[in-house]
């Protein structure tokens, strides 16, 4: 149903645009612009492509420092090319420090993380978005005055709950918030959910369904995408969590790669490339999530400037 | 039926709260009870052990009136958030007006621009470390080509400020993003009425672009003002366990608050300092909006 009417309105807009462009070409009255314009889109190439090297520099730079000797790290003045490209940096980096076992903790408190954030999100942004209750609205204006308040604000006396609880030096104060939902991710997920006609809705408790079933069945598989950007928001926060497990974490064993990293940093002083093959290392995860799932990312970027 | 109908929609509220009570329990457990702790653990001189006296405002007033660092901490911050906040908004806005062309290889170029803006965390800022190294460092050499004497960055307590700024311009695909799909949501039929009027490009950028993406600008300036007031991290990882860098030039609010908490567990005074930062985000954020109806622009408002 909705399929069609989408498909009318297109073919509309695309006639409506036919005719404009059709009195756009109007011959000779833009000739000279055209020629300004191409030369308007050349100068706009090439700004882009010199931006493009500054910002592709840093990280390039970040690769030839990790594959260079300390000799020719500190020589002057420094080169963009490494003479020999070391790959050993890389093994013994590894070495140099438990990675392995950070690589594990940083996973396992990762995956901890999305599980809890998908699933509370979704089922609370149902909630907000597809099932009418007194008081629905103060709620979500409450959901969402939450983004403003300062971290630090409740860092300091939640901090103290959780260590009356005997909860620092565990994974408990990192993991188990992400299971009550949070008010971006919530806020995200309500937008994707207010996309659903309610007649879908209504439909499937016409035939006796109740909300759970509806939201495991009709609610998750529609809202995928959606859950699919609160995925990799939520791994990209848990894996580049650097405050919490900095807070929480004092045992050595429990650490995670940014703690690990920032160890790492004091041990090594300025042995640049070790540091930058364990930069390297922290950050590839990233940016291999970032090209096979850039979709995903660009949604979440669009599902909050439709709220605006 | 009435009846019936009353009984239904109660049923339905039933699983409305349901379905927002995580929400309930976690906002109840993790912000609104902690708020309040934090709010009467102000007025002590609570420090994480069973000490909790009354000592009325003396965190407010020793904060204001004895605390030089206090002071210090919040110039860093304002500074900070003056600059970042009208360079970070200008360059998005700049960066997502050359990528909102139809160009060869324009999917490509916002990819790459983009990128930075997902990586974070220590990675990145050790990275920045070497780069800003003033022996070392790309920075400096690429400045020497042009004959120019980089300063010594994060060695400099006049550079240390700008040296995070830079950083945070590296990144800042994340917001020109948002302004790319608000431009992208702006109808060519105002573009084409322009050019037929003779407005050249400038002229819809300023008199179209910008008027319609201000509602983004305006969301853009609110959020980052509120991110920049609580920058933490860069300054703790690139000033050496969070010294606080050169001179103090790099102790931050928050920077200090976290020492005051969980290095002097002046637990009572870190919790007086974080309400004065609310308040101070909170105030900006009233006359962000305050301001907003005189230069946002919401479409269909003239209608």
């Amino acid at each position: 149903m909705a399929k069609t009417t989408d498909d009318a309105s297109y073919v509309e807009k695309k006639d409506g645009l036919k005719t404009l462009s059709g009195t756009n070409k109007n011959p000779g009255y833009f000739e000279h612009r055209g020629n300004r314009k191409n030369m308007l889109k050349l100068i706009n190439f090439i700004l882009l492509a010199a931006g493009s090297l500054l910002i592709l520099s840093p990280l390039w730079w970040m690769i030839s420092t990790s594959l260079k000797t300390m000799a020719e790290v500190m020589s002057f003045p420094p080169t963009f090319f490494p003479e020999s490209w070391n790959w050993s940096n890389y093994i013994r980096t590894w070495e140099a420090a438990p990675f392995t076992r950070y690589t594990i903790n940083t996973l396992t408190i990762t995956t901890l993380v999305v599980i809890g954030n998908v699933i509370s999100n979704s089922f609370i942004a149902y909630g907000f978005a597809k099932i009418p209750f007194r008081g629905k609205n103060v709620l979500f204006a409450i959901v969402l005055a939450t983004m403003m308040i300062p971290g630090f604000v409740t860092l300091i006396p939640q901090y103290v709950l959780f260590a009356k609880l005997n909860w620092v030096n565990t994974y408990f104060p990192l993991v188990v918030p992400a299971f009550f939902g949070s008010a971006f991710n919530i806020f995200l997920l309500r937008q994707f959910y207010m996309t659903i006609p309610n007649e879908l809705i209504e439909a499937a408790k016409m035939e006796g369904a109740n909300h759970f079933y509806i939201w495991w069945k009709i609610g998750l598989p529609l809202t995928k995408p959606a859950i699919a950007t609160v995925a990799i928001f939520s791994f990209n926060g848990a894996w580049n969590d650097f405050l919490g497990p900095l807070l929480y974490l004092n045992d050595e064993n429990l650490y995670t790669l940014q703690i690990g990293l920032q160890v790492f940093k004091g041990q090594m002083s300025t042995q640049w490339n070790y540091l930058m093959a364990g930069s390297l290392l922290v950050l590839l995860p990233v940016i291999l999530l970032f090209f096979f799932f850039q979709k995903y990312f660009i949604q979440g970027i669009n599902l909050q400037s439709g709220g605006k | 039926m009435g009846k019936k109908r009353l009984t239904m929609r109660r049923k339905e509220s039933i699983y409305g709260y349901i379905f927002v009570m995580p929400w309930i329990i976690g906002f109840l457990a993790f912000t609104a009870g902690p708020l309040v702790f934090s709010f009467m653990a102000s007025f002590t001189n609570y420090n994480i052990t069973s000490q909790m006296d009354f000592v009325g405002v003396d965190n407010y007033q020793g904060l204001f009136t004895e605390d030089s660092l206090f002071w210090t901490s919040l110039w860093n911050t304002l500074y900070f958030v003056a600059f970042s906040v009208p360079l970070t908004t200008i360059g998005a806005i700049l960066l997502s007006a050359l990528l909102n062309q139809d160009i060869p290889g324009i999917r490509f170029f916002r990819t790459l621009y983009y990128l930075p803006a997902v990586l974070s965390g220590v990675g990145v800022y050790l990275l920045w470390m070497q780069l800003l190294d003033p022996g070392t460092g790309m920075v400096n050499l690429i400045l020497s080509w042009f004959n120019i004497d980089g300063p010594s960055w994060l060695f400099d307590p006049d550079w240390t400020k700008p040296s995070l700024i830079l950083m945070k311009m590296w990144s800042v695909g994340g917001s020109m993003l948002l302004y790319l799909a608000s431009m992208q949501g702006v109808s060519k039929s105002l573009y084409e009425a322009a050019e037929i009027d003779g407005a050249n490009t400038w002229k819809q950028f300023r008199h179209i672009t910008i008027p319609m993406i201000t509602p983004v600008i305006f969301f853009d300036v609110v959020t980052s003002l509120i991110g920049g007031f609580q920058i933490f991290q860069e300054a703790y990882v690139m000033s050496s366990n969070g010294e606080g860098g050169p001179a103090n030039s790099l102790l931050f609010y928050n920077l200090y608050m976290w020492r005051q908490a969980f290095e002097n567990f002046n637990m009572g005074y870190a919790m007086a300092m974080s309400w004065i930062l609310f308040v101070i985000v909170f105030v900006l954020t009233l006359i962000n909006l305050k301001l907003a109806p005189r230069w946002v622009h919401y479409e269909g408002e003239e209608k």
